[in-house]
């Protein structure tokens, strides 16, 4: 398939930077007519606990959909969906910090060192901080392409974290926090595949070059 | 002080045991309308169908004010009945009210077997005769550590023991809710062992604090908040308080509950509300009450939930920490 046009991409970009934020509005726009229901800050932190989740999962895809749909020119709607994901990340822990801890420090910290989600949840969002941080050209131009993108496999982990955090706070009934942690696994299992894929192919390469 | 204590209340607020009795009667089912309006009660909302199967909606008469009612505002009506964990129906805690919309309550009947002198099925109907109807406004502490003042209708758990004639080596009373997984769709699935039960001591079972519940703000107790009875004790977390109850049991021994049987180190077969005793999952040092707005601060939550000075004699000696 042909690429898009530059313009079309920036067309694309913005759409897309606008239904990104639609969650956000849903949730401004209930609270502004009394619909968060009986507990608010129970429907803010579940809805952008999802939020952040869904988006590090898009994220992740971005790369299998461009290489087995032949899409390359996708990569470049990955940083922002990527800055998506730390974005309702971050509003997800304000929430905790400020609408359920009301800035209580010791409680805070008590609850990150006591509750083994809340361990979990903080692990994701700090794995996400430094991605975020160095998401510009200029870092990428800084740290050199491939150390970059080893920085940048710290994704998986804290999706990982994140998908184990959802799976920890779960009472009964794990269905929804496994449906993220399904398509986590397919999206990490497409990677080992083509890592190793690669290896072989490089193996046999070297072996070719050996002869 | 929170809670009026029996002596607070001037005997000239204590309505007359012959005025009360007088007032018992009060609506038992949906019956047709023209019948529910000759029988001097109205039903605020009429079924379509002409089969009695549930009394939800309808006003409950003759209901008496208790010293036990906190003075506290009550959570609003929507928020108690589109707000609750009724796992039975859904995990989700918004959408019980309305899966349960058609969830038959009549006919109704609990079975009452085990050590007493004698077994026997009771029909709803006269389980609501039984006593008169008291009002009491209780504070609800659920273990997820949010909270509603809640104006259940009901008559002491006491009252219906002392009918059941319980032997001398009951020493526990055992709860179960209906299983009809045609009516509760989340019981076609392994999220709970069905049927849900749970349990109680029977000095706490007799405590006068413990009610049974038939009814919410004056009216039939909604279906989504465990109709046609329910268990309310004030003291414990919100899933001690079983919903749909089909069936009582005196045992000699400690009897299994459901919550305790899915993770024993958080949920312990007392679960009374304790700030001192911490739970893996949430602190139970404060509650977030329901109705209070988004930017409000979560309130402090007190030992045996506020109701300290009634009930704390029963578990003078006992190891809190350990028997949580």
């Amino acid at each position: 398939m042909k690429s898009p046009s530059l313009a079309a991409v920036r067309a694309l970009k913005i759409t897309l930077f606008l239904f990104c934020l639609a969650p956000l509005a849903v949730l401004v726009w209930k609270g502004f007519y009394d619909r968060l229901g009986a507990n608010p800050v129970d429907v803010i932190t579940r809805s952008t606990g999802k939020w952040t989740l869904v988006f590090l999962l898009v994220t992740l895809a971005v790369t299998p959909l461009r290489k087995l749909a032949s899409l390359p020119w996708l990569v470049r709607f990955r940083r922002m969906l990527g800055l998506f994901a730390f974005f309702y990340g971050t509003l997800h822990l304000m929430t905790f910090v400020w609408l359920d801890k009301s800035f209580n420090v010791r409680e805070m910290l008590h609850d990150i060192a006591k509750r083994r989600f809340i361990t979990a949840g903080m692990t994701a969002w700090s794995l996400m901080l430094p991605l975020a941080l160095t998401s510009t050209a200029g870092w990428i131009r800084r740290l050199g392409g491939k150390r970059w993108q080893l920085l940048h496999r710290l994704i998986y982990f804290s999706a990982a974290a994140g998908v184990v955090h959802f799976i920890w706070l779960v009472k009964a009934d794990l269905r929804r926090p496994l449906i993220y942690g399904f398509v986590l696994c397919c999206l990490l299992a497409y990677r080992a595949a083509s890592w190793l894929a690669m290896r072989a192919r490089s193996r046999t390469a070297a072996s070719a070059a050996g002869t | 002080m929170l809670i009026k204590k029996p002596s607070d209340i001037p005997s000239s607020e204590i309505t007359p045991k012959s005025q009360y009795l007088s007032r018992r009667k009060f609506v038992t089912g949906a019956l047709a309308a023209g019948a529910a309006l000759a029988g001097g009660y109205y039903l605020r909302s009429s079924s379509d169908s002409a089969q009695a199967v549930s009394a939800d909606g309808a006003k409950l008469s003759g209901i008496v004010k208790s010293p036990f009612s906190t003075t506290e505002k009550p959570t609003s009506f929507k928020d108690i009945t589109n707000y609750n964990n009724y796992y039975e129906f859904s995990t989700d805690k918004y959408d019980p009210n309305g899966l349960s919309k058609n969830f038959r309550t009549r006919p109704w009947t609990v079975k009452i077997d085990g050590k007493v002198k004698s077994s026997k099925t009771l029909d709803i109907d006269s389980i609501m005769k039984l006593a008169p109807l008291e009002e009491r406004i209780y504070r609800h502490r659920c273990v997820e550590g949010w909270s509603m003042v809640i104006p259940w209708v009901g008559f002491p758990l006491s009252v219906l023991i002392k009918q059941a004639d319980p032997l001398g080596s009951a020493k526990f009373v055992a709860f179960e809710t209906i299983k009809a997984p045609d009516q509760m769709p989340n019981q076609k699935r392994d999220v709970l062992p069905w049927p849900y039960v749970e349990g109680l001591r029977m000095d706490e079972a007799m405590h006068p604090l413990a009610i049974l519940a038939v009814g919410l703000y004056d009216e039939v107790l909604p279906n989504v908040d465990g109709a046609p009875l329910r268990l309310a004790v004030p003291w414990k977390y919100g899933f001690k308080s079983i919903k749909a109850i089909v069936r009582i049991s005196f045992t000699d021994f400690m009897p299994p509950t459901t919550w305790n049987q899915m993770a024993a180190d958080e949920y312990g077969f007392y679960s009374n509300v304790n700030p001192n005793k911490d739970h893996p999952r949430w602190s139970q040092k404060t509650e977030r009450k329901i109705g209070a707005g988004v930017f409000a601060a979560k309130q402090p939550t007190l030992m045996f939930n506020g109701y300290a000075d009634q009930v704390a004699g029963l578990y003078s000696g006992m190891d809190l920490q350990k028997y949580y």
